[in-house]
Order: structure tokens, then C-alpha cells, then sequence
């Protein structure tokens, strides 16, 4: 016929100016925009593109010293508020970032370099849901199980990552104020934006000073924020390693801690699983974010009487991946955030390759410019491997093989981690069975990397402890 | 005469075979299907892409009139549609500054067919000769399909004899929900027979079937009894086409020909009637059984009011504004 050409979809980019990007920013200390004490600033650029979008201040011991003394006089007469008044700030909260959602969205995909589809249709509404979920449990903390009138912490010194920088932020933000404490914020040294967006939207909302402050930085800034002798409360999401040394450094202290470190998450489906919503499942728990998410379901435990039918779904599948511009619509997998990042995914992708497990990438062309790396699989993994066993934070899955419920279990445990796992069955027993021995905590059936701010989320073992979420959220942020 | 693919030659054998090749499938989830297909469904399809795609999305339709009330000049008027579907963009010289001038090979395409009743048969085959538009007639006492096996062959032997191209055949629900599986199946093997050189399409009603299971199961009886296309429904239920329905359908032909060689086709019916709507259905095949199947001969919509919006919007890509419902034809 005539029209056999393929459907091309056409660009279909999501407009840049909806977002005005200054050419500088300030740390957001006690209401204000200033400089840093020592004047130092860094460039923040578009993974996609290399592009420098802002140069932002560098913030160093003085200035967490002047945030953290700031958050202190705030706490006052914020904690002293009725919950029903601050839960109105929080609510306001929210209903601004819903407001701005379109033009944050662009702006957190600028930055980070995740697709648009998913900072429009995943992590806006999230941060909107979380800010108005917590804003209903500011004036209700008696009637959540912690006695009558618990009190809060006083100054939390929180440090996020850059995998989804508004949504840590608000995973951070929203309980801490919720239960009366005051803030200090330390973002990701490559995605400070956002958290510089959102201090705009703090004050438009009239939130009194201090009670929210923002200090862009590095990892030093990161240190004195959690060494800070008057902060109260340290909250972490990152890496294991740093993780172990924010817990030795806090050690001796009376500080209350919460950390949400890495995971190797094992996503097992069995014989009798809905296969092709399986396959969307592995795809959703692997390359949503590129893979750089701590909950991802980066070890696919697949029963050896259905490996090559789903493998070759699988790979089908990533074919139909569309990776590029983040900004198109039609987006599917984004750019990875940084430089350090890609070397880090490449380096274990090459170990992987040298161990002799088998590798496919998907067929697409990488963009010349930017940080980029194709959706990839390993086949031939054992347990043994490095790529079973490390934290990859990237858009690659280790398959393994079982044949039991049993040995599936087994293996799925047989990690230093344990943040998430998925069961695939159509078995209902089974789910219920499976999902009481994983040592996981979150446990996801028939489905992945499904979030919801009523939930509460956290790790075993090497993934961290402390809940985030849900009313269990709150005890972290409360004298109990 | 077609039979069974020989790979599943033993899953025919009897009724307790097929049953237990059929609860053999795999499972459908659900929420995991409809997530599916509402992802697929924000793709953002603008310029270029969305030109091709209601130029093909109007070659699919199967302009169809199942109605009561209808009559010869309906049926008349409705072929002269499907054969011209856009009778003012070649009325008057079009004007140098119109952007189609660009690719002035770009003609309106004519639609697939038209679908009517087998007593329309004829009136639709005369008004359709030599257009290159198909004639295909509903049949086996279509839409409820409760009538004994011979007045159902009747009915289809008499819309062949009338010139129809394609049959539109539905299945027997009432066997398929009371589990007696081998007789739906010969039953759309007895059709098929009886179609001679004509394309047969086998309607599920998949509002009926209820469950997305017993949609998978449905459409592998379908393509073991030799159907050319697969139908999700009527149009005459409340829950017609759907993009989950139609997903899910897409997979069970992506699937058959992966382990028999054969292509089938696929056919959503019901419901869709904007171009918004059709652009969907067309990146789920797109992106589900690829290009392959981006082809009249092997997807097709049962539409009626969806031809005259494609129109529209296809006047607007051109003009870069709503010329509005006088600009198109009523039918």
C-alpha cells in the first residue's frame, strides 16, 4: 500500500518557556536569597545537554552554622503554632506546586535529565499528594498512636539525592513541618534547582523565615549539616556508603535518625505470572528513571520454565524504547544525571562483561552530546556476580533464574540490601506467601515502583532504617 | 479450506484439550493491562506524524451502518462517502497558499470498506465497484447471534452470494460463557467455510466476555479457527472497543504469528469517534504488533461518526483552523 512508511512520531518537545531559569542563585537562609559567607558558587548542568543552567552558591560550614541557627529561632514559634495553622501553610504549599507543576516539571527534566513524561505524570503529582497528605496530619498528631500532644524534634538537618530531587524534598519537608520542626535542606550538588524553586514557593506562601531553609552544596555542606551540634534530627537518602558515615558520625549524639540508602531490589516472576504485564512491570521497575532509583528492580528473578519466553518479551519490549531529548513527550528513557554517574555505570557494566555474564543493549543511538547509556541487560548472572550483587543505579538488569518458590525467596534475600521486591503471580496464595518471607520493605505484587505518600517506605539491612511515609512517617519527626 | 495452525493442532483435539490449552494462556492483569495502555495513550502525536496517521486511520475505517432504519439510499450514500470521503478538498482549485500543495500527492484515502447488513450487501457492492472499497456484511444473526449453526451459515452464504468481501461474523457467547469452547470454535470453523475467498472477521463482544481473561481466550480460539481478523464487539453493547480490549488483542496476534508464521488481523469496533481516540489505537498497534500491522488489510476500525472528525482535523492540519461539521459530509 501507499502509506507503508513507519509511524514517525514527530518531536513533540514540552516548551523550555514555561521556566525562567536565573543566571544565579543564592542559598535560602532565614527567608532570604544570599550569597555564600565565602562567596563560593558552582555551575548546575542539563545532563541531556551539557548546557550550564544556572550558577548557584556554594554553601560551606558557616552558612549551615547561620541556616542551622535560623532554623532554631524559628522553631519557637512554629512548633508553638496549632497543627490546624500549620497544616494551612502546607496546604497552600501544595496547592502552589500544583499550580506550577507544568513549569517545575520542565525545570526538575532540565536538570536532572529525566523524561518529561515522567517528572509531569509521576514525580509532580507525588509531591503535590505528599505536601496535602502530611498537611492533614498537622492538627491530628494526637490520634496517630503517639500519645496525647507528641512533640517534634526541633531542627532537622535534611541531605537528598539527585535521583528525584522535588520528591525527596518533599518525602523530607512535608512530615518534618507537619509535626512542628523547622528545616535545613541540603540538595544534590547536580540538582540543586528544584529545592531553589521551591524556596520561591515557600514564601509566596508566607511561611514564616527559617522555617525552611535551603543551603545548595557539595558534600562537605552535607557533613557540617549532619555534624551540626544543634540539629536534632539528621533524615538522609543516598548512598550506603555515605549513609554508614552520617550513622558513625551521629553516634554519641541524642540525635534521632532516619536513612534511605541503596537497594538491589529482586523482582521475581513465577511460572504462572500475567506475562506480558510482567514484562511491563520488569520494564517500570528497571528503567523508569533510568534505573536510578534505590527501590529499582534491578535483579529480575525469573523461573527457569519461562526464562526464554519472558527474555525474548523483554527484549522485545526495550526495543520499542525511545530514549533521547527528556523534554519530548514521546520520551521514555532520559539522559543519566552526571558524568561521575555514567562512568560509575559504565565501569560495572564492564566488570559484568569481565565476570562473563552476557550482555544486550538495546539497539538505539545514543545522543553526541550529554550523558547517556543504552537500557541493557545481563544474562548468564549467578548470584557470584558482581552486577547480582552491587547497587548499579542505572538503567541495567541482572536476570537471574529459579525454580522454586523456595530458592526464589532464597536468592531474592541474599542481598546486603533489602528496600524492594515485586512478586509476579496470578496466584494469589503465593503473593501472600512470598511476600511474608522477603526481607524487602516494600513489597510490590503485580506491579512496581507504584508510590503513594499514604505508604510507608524504608529498608532492611544495609538499606537504611526509618520509614518514610504514611503515618509511620511521622515518628520520625516526633519525640517518641 | 483453512485449518488449525499445526503447532496447536492437539489444543482442538476435543473439548476438555482446548479448555485446558486455554486456561494454559497466560493470565491477563488487569490494572498491568489498562496501566499499559493508558501509557501508551500519552504519546503525543503533532505535525507530521499525526498527518500519517489520520491519512491511515481513515484507509482503516469500516464505514459501517448496522441499523434498523437503514435503506438502500443510506447504504448509497454512505459507499459514496467511503469512496470520496472528502469531496470538497477536490471541488475547486486549491489555492497556492494551501500548505497540501506541498505534497499535492496527498489525496484524501478512501476508507477500507463499508459494513452493512447482508440484505445491503448488494446495494453496497454495486455502489462500491471497482473503488477499491471492500463490502463487508455483518452475518450469524448478528449482533445477539442466537439462531440455530444453519441459520447462521444461511445468513453468511447469503451475504458471500450478495458480494460481500468480508464477513463480520460474531461468536456465541452463550457457549463461551457456559464453557462449551469446542462449539464456538466450530462454529467459526463452520463460518469460515462457508466464506469462500471472503476475509472473515470473528466478533467477541468483548463487553459480553467481561473478563480481559476471557478475551485472551477468545481471540486464540478465533486464530485457531482460522478467523482473518479478530473483532473486539458490536457496537451495539454499552462496553465496545476499548484500548485495553484492543491492546490485549494485539498481544494474543503478535503472539500467534511469533509461533505460527500466520498474520491476523485486528478490529476495534464501537465507540471510537474522535481522532484523538483513533491516533491511540494507532500507536498501541505501533507500538505492540509494529508496522507490519499499520496496513488496512491487517487493522481496521468499525466507525461511523469517526470519519467525518478525522476529516476535520485532517482540513485543519492543511488550513490551520476548524473549517466545522458543513465542511464535511453528512451521511
Amino acid at each position: 500500500m501507499t502509506m507503508a512508511s513507519a509511524f514517525e512520531y514527530a518531536p513533540a518537545p514540552e516548551s523550555r518557556a514555561v521556566v525562567d531559569i536565573a543566571p544565579s542563585y543564592g542559598l535560602f537562609i532565614d527567608g532570604e536569597f544570599t550569597e555564600a559567607a565565602d562567596g563560593k558558587v558552582f555551575k548546575t548542568v542539563s545532563p541531556s545537554s551539557e548546557e550550564v543552567l544556572s550558577e548557584v552558591a556554594r554553601a560551606g560550614a558557616a552558612d549551615v552554622d547561620r541556616a542551622v541557627k535560623a532554623a532554631r529561632k524559628a522553631f519557637e514559634k512554629w512548633s508553638a503554632l496549632p497543627g490546624s495553622e500549620r497544616a494551612k501553610y502546607l496546604f497552600r504549599i501544595a496547592r502552589i506546586i500544583q499550580e506550577r507543576s507544568r513549569e517545575l516539571a520542565v525545570l526538575e527534566t532540565l536538570d536532572n535529565g529525566k523524561p518529561i513524561k515522567e517528572t509531569r505524570d509521576a514525580d509532580l503529582p507525588l509531591v503535590a499528594a505528599h505536601f496535602f497528605y502530611y498537611a492533614g496530619w498537622a492538627d491530628k498528631l494526637d490520634h496517630a498512636g503517639y500519645g496525647a500532644n507528641p512533640r517534634p524534634l526541633g531542627v532537622a538537618g535534611q541531605v537528598i539525592p539527585w535521583n528525584f530531587p522535588l520528591l525527596m524534598l518533599a518525602w523530607k519537608i512535608a512530615p518534618a513541618l507537619a509535626t512542628g520542626n523547622t528545616v535545613v535542606l541540603k540538595p544534590a550538588e547536580t540538582t540543586p534547582l528544584s529545592a531553589l524553586f521551591f524556596a520561591d514557593i515557600c514564601r509566596r506562601a508566607g511561611l514564616p523565615k527559617g522555617v525552611v531553609n535551603i543551603l545548595t552544596g557539595y558534600g562537605d555542606a552535607g557533613e557540617a549539616l549532619v555534624t551540626h551540634p544543634d540539629v536534632n534530627k539528621v533524615a538522609f537518602t543516598g548512598s550506603t556508603a555515605v549513609g554508614k558515615a552520617i550513622a558513625r558520625s551521629v553516634a554519641g549524639t541524642d540525635k534521632k535518625v532516619t536513612l534511605e540508602l541503596g537497594g538491589k531490589g529482586a523482582n521475581i516472576v513465577f511460572d504462572d505470572a500475567p506475562i506480558d504485564q510482567a514484562v511491563e512491570g520488569i520494564v517500570t521497575g528497571i528503567f523508569f528513571n533510568q534505573g536510578q532509583v534505590c527501590c529499582a528492580g534491578s535483579r529480575l528473578l525469573v523461573q527457569e520454565s519461562v526464562q526464554d519466553e519472558v527474555l525474548d518479551a523483554l527484549k522485545r519490549r526495550l526495543s520499542t524504547l525511545r530514549l533521547g531529548d527528556p523534554l519530548d513527550k514521546n520520551t521514555d528513557i532520559g539522559a543519566i544525571n552526571s558524568a561521575e554517574q555514567l562512568a560509575r555505570i559504565t565501569a560495572l557494566v564492564e566488570t559484568g562483561e569481565a565476570e562473563g555474564a552476557e550482555r544486550w543493549s538495546a539497539p538505539c543511538e545514543l545522543p553526541s552530546s550529554g550523558y547517556w547509556f543504552a537500557p541493557t541487560l545481563f544474562t548468564n548472572v549467578t548470584q557470584a556476580h558482581t552486577v547480582a550483587r552491587d547497587e548499579i543505579f542505572g538503567p541495567v538488569l541482572s536476570v537471574l533464574s529459579f525454580r522454586t518458590p523456595d530458592e526464589a525467596v532464597a536468592k531474592a534475600n541474599n542481598s546486603q540490601y533489602g528496600l524492594s521486591a515485586g512478586i509476579w503471580t496470578e496466584k494469589g496464595s503465593r503473593i501472600l506467601a512470598v511476600a511474608n518471607k522477603l526481607r524487602a520493605g516494600v513489597v510490590w505484587a503485580n506491579t512496581f515502583n507504584k508510590f503513594d505518600p499514604t505508604s510507608p517506605f524504608g529498608g532492611y539491612k544495609e538499606s537504611g532504617f526509618g520509614r518514610e511515609g504514611g503515618r509511620h512517617g511521622l515518628e520520625a519527626y516526633l519525640d517518641v | 479450506m483453512p485449518t488449525t495452525a499445526p503447532a496447536f493442532s492437539d489444543a482442538t483435539a476435543s473439548d476438555s484439550a482446548l479448555r485446558r490449552f486455554l486456561f494454559g494462556l497466560p493470565g491477563v492483569d488487569a490494572v498491568g493491562l489498562e496501566a499499559r495502555a493508558a501509557s501508551l495513550g500519552t504519546r503525543s502525536i503533532k505535525t507530521t506524524a499525526k498527518a500519517y496517521a489520520i491519512d491511515l486511520a481513515i484507509s482503516m475505517i469500516d464505514l459501517t451502518t448496522l441499523e434498523g432504519a437503514d435503506t438502500p439510499g443510506k447504504v448509497r450514500a454512505l459507499a459514496a462517502k467511503a469512496v470520496n470521503p472528502d469531496p470538497l478538498r477536490y471541488a475547486p482549485p486549491r489555492l497556492s497558499s494551501d500548505p497540501l500543495d506541498a505534497e499535492p500527492d496527498r489525496m484524501t484515502p478512501h476508507t477500507a470498506a463499508v459494513c452493512v447488513y447482508p440484505d445491503m450487501a448488494a446495494t453496497a457492492a454495486a455502489a462500491l465497484a471497482g473503488s477499491g472499497v471492500k463490502v463487508a456484511s455483518v452475518a450469524t444473526a448478528f449482533p445477539a447471534g442466537r439462531a440455530s449453526l444453519d441459520v447462521k451459515l444461511a445468513d453468511v452464504r447469503d451475504a458471500v452470494a450478495a458480494g460481500a468481501d468480508e464477513i463480520d461474523m460474531v461468536i456465541d457467547r452463550g457457549a463461551f460463557l457456559s464453557g462449551r469452547f469446542l462449539k464456538v470454535y466450530e462454529e467459526i470453523l463452520a463460518v469460515k467455510a462457508e466464506c469462500g475467498t471472503a476475509r472473515l472477521k470473528v466478533i467477541f463482544e468483548t463487553g459480553e466476555l467481561s473478563t480481559y481473561d476471557n478475551i485472551r481466550r477468545a481471540s486464540w480460539i478465533g486464530m485457531l479457527a482460522g478467523a482473518d481478523f479478530i473483532k473486539t464487539s458490536t457496537g451495539k453493547v454499552a462496553t465496545n472497543a476499548t484500548p485495553a480490549n484492543t491492546l490485549l488483542m494485539l498481544e494474543a496476534v503478535r503472539d500467534f504469528r511469533a509461533q505460527t508464521g500466520v498474520q491476523i488481523g485486528v478490529k476495534p469496533a464501537g465507540g471510537i469517534r474522535t481522532t484523538k481516540d483513533a491516533v491511540k489505537f494507532l500507536v498501541l498497534v505501533n507500538e505492540t504488533t509494529g508496522e507490519d500491522w499499520l496496513d488496512p488489510h491487517w487493522f481496521r476500525f468499525g466507525a461511523s461518526s469517526l470519519l467525518n472528525d478525522l476529516l476535520m482535523q485532517r482540513q485543519k492540519l492543511s488550513t490551520g483552523r476548524y473549517s466545522g461539521p458543513d465542511y464535511v459530509t453528512v451521511d
